[in-house]
């Protein structure tokens, strides 16, 4: 079957190029400081790639490359462990990330309700992004604050003793 | 009661400010630091280890392994080259939340057990892998270390003795199976976190290859106290609630009234620390069952509430205690329900390395989906019985499926009549 000029079909060079990657000054100074901490490079490879994150939201597929050749370990070993980690985003993410705890202790205290109260006010589930960029909405394991259940983090913030009314308020503030 | 005595009944909480903790010069000036001294100025490292082992301390991270003893592991000697202490502050134990209090309340007990411990097994570097998502402690902790830094206490040369060692804080990036002690040292060297093969253990072959201590939060927050007020005084805080030594951090989630963490001597009945401490049930709610210290417990019901919570009592009645952190399940929860919460966690964070957890725990869930709509088979519950003994002890490559199995297996057995409510009346199709 030919696939050559089937509507759906984009020519790999008909594709928009990406912008080449490259560090900022500040990304490869704190990958370095990381680097210091540890006899062996590959130790600094979660490090690496959460400071990338930390400056663009997300670590795009061509940082991985650039991030293996700095800490000396090959592409293929990097995206091995880029992939493994929950908290190392692979697609783009919203302005705000909210990570939703859905372990046991905020499940037995109203996780469903607070989930649905969630999903209504941002109309979106989980895993997605709002279409106005601001809000990526996902699941988190124990945030380690049972005792204030349903619990959630906002970006760096924990929230916790949630209730489905209080949603719509605690979001206006993340802009 | 002042701070002094308070030191020597609660030595793991009397400090904690979580709304400011306490910085160098207040650690030192209600005695912090002073353990280090001690070990430096009089004590040879194996009489610091011989300490710890004479409190009679249990390991806190879950498993209760006593402290001293995988201390005395790690090979000795001046030929013996790197070696590594690593905290482990992967605090990620569905219901446990008391490691979280002690650095971000009290981090330089946590730092000056690191340098003590340090010490004792003669490690060059130490790490504390923290949680990525601990972004509170992780500060703090990162000041605390700068700070004795400043001071001489740690890095080259700590106190004029010619012994340096450093520390450094590693944060992750998620996954749970990270708190499995190998995979964490997997994880620290910057791979994917899955377990290693036992044996060799850490203290033999650990990061880098190189022996290597893995102990817990609580675990080395004990171990300043320990050496200040001597190892009788520490066997003598559980107050002969229990042979092991020493307060543990309990504590309390669910629908209780007054939930959180509380200093308690260990052995502590599990009704005291629900009833006296957490205030009970909520009105309006009964207790139902409950997890003794994470979810990779057995559940125990509520007849078990007089038990002294220690590991060998805990372990006698069929469960673990674990962290020691009380989850409470209410009467108005559904067992099915429940344990499918549980199971699609452990499903989800298996890190997929072998077949019987990998495919073993979202086939659990798959099945209590059905139950929990109504749509379950006949044979699902003798599979779910299946299931957990091929992914029990010994099945698996580590211990994550046989924790899963844990509030299964015990749910199956307390509440079976629920499992058998979600069994479609008429058969569903294949």
């Amino acid at each position: 079957m030919s696939t050559a000029n089937t509507p759906n079909t984009v020519k790999l060079a008909d594709l928009p190029k990406a912008q080449p990657f490259a560090f900022s000054d500040a990304e490869r100074h704190e990958i370095e400081h990381e680097l210091g901490h540890y006899p062996d490079g590959r130790a600094a490879s979660i490090g690496a790639l959460k400071i990338v994150q930390q400056h663009r939201g997300w670590v795009p597929d061509d940082a991985i490359a650039p991030i293996a050749d700095m800490i000396g370990i090959s592409a293929a070993e990097l995206e091995g462990v880029a992939t493994f980690y929950s908290l190392i985003f692979r697609r783009a993410v919203g302005r705000n990330v909210i990570k939703v705890c859905d372990s046991i202790s905020c499940f037995l205290t109203g996780y469903d309700e607070v989930k649905a109260s969630l999903e209504k006010n941002l109309g979106i589930g989980m895993g997605q992004t709002t279409s106005d960029n601001r809000y990526t909405l996902l699941p988190i394991c124990c945030l380690g604050a049972c005792d204030k259940g349903p619990t959630m983090m906002i970006n760096d913030d924990l929230h916790g003793d949630l209730t489905p009314q209080g949603i719509a308020k605690l979001l206006e503030a993340y802009k | 009661m002042s701070l002094e005595k308070d030191l020597l009944v609660k030595p793991l909480t009397a400090r904690i400010n979580v709304a400011q903790p306490q910085e160098l010069k207040a650690y030192e000036a209600s005695g912090g630091y002073a353990a280090l001294r001690t070990a430096i100025k009089d004590l040879k490292p194996q009489e610091v280890q011989t300490k710890v082992k004479d409190a009679n301390l249990r390991g806190r991270g879950g498993a209760g392994f006593p402290t001293g003893v995988k201390w005395s592991l790690i090979p000795m000697g001046p030929d013996s080259g790197a070696k590594y202490v690593v905290c482990n502050a992967d605090e990620m134990e569905p219901g446990t939340f008391k490691d979280r209090l002690l650095m971000e309340g009290a981090p330089h007990q946590l730092v000056e057990g690191m340098i003590v411990t340090a010490y004792a097994v003669g490690a060059c570097t130490g790490y504390i892998f923290l949680r990525g998502e601990y972004v509170v402690a992780a500060e703090r902790l990162n000041k605390a270390l700068a700070e004795a830094r400043a001071a001489g206490l740690l890095g080259k040369n700590i106190l004029g003795s010619g012994w340096d060692f450093d520390c450094f804080v590693h944060t992750g990036a998620g996954r749970y199976i990270c708190g499995e002690e190998t995979a964490l040292i997997n994880s620290l060297e910057g791979r994917r976190a899955n377990p290693r093969a036992k044996p060799p253990f850490p203290q033999i072959s650990g990061l880098w290859g190189r022996p290597t201590v893995v102990n817990n939060v609580e675990s080395l927050c004990n171990i300043a106290p320990i050496l200040v007020n001597g190892s009788e005084w520490f066997r003598n805080l559980s107050q002969g609630k229990s042979k092991d030594g020493g307060t543990k951090l309990y504590g309390v989630s669910g629908r209780a009234k007054r939930t959180g963490v509380y200093e308690l001597p260990i052995g502590t009945s599990a009704r005291e620390i629900l009833e006296d401490h957490g205030g009970g049930m909520k009105d309006g709610y009964k207790l139902k069952c409950w997890l003794p210290g994470g979810a990779s417990t057995d559940f125990l019901m509520p007849e078990h509430l007089d038990l002294a919570m220690d590991f060998d009592t805990i372990g006698r009645a069929g469960s673990r205690m674990g962290t020691g952190l009380l989850t409470v399940v209410d009467d108005k929860q559904n067992m099915v329900s429940v344990v499918r919460n549980l199971e699609e966690f452990f499903a989800r964070e298996s890190c997929g390395w072998c077949t019987p957890c990998r495919d073993g725990l979202p086939w659990s869930v798959k099945i209590l989906m059905a139950l929990e709509r109504g749509q379950g088979r006949a044979e699902d519950i003798a599979q779910l019985e299946r299931l957990t003994r091929y992914l029990g002890p010994g099945r698996t490559f580590c211990a994550h499926a046989p924790g899963a199995m844990e509030p299964l297996q015990s749910a199956l057995k307390f509440f079976r009549s629920e499992f058998e409510a979600g069994v479609a009346k008429t058969p569903v199709a294949a």
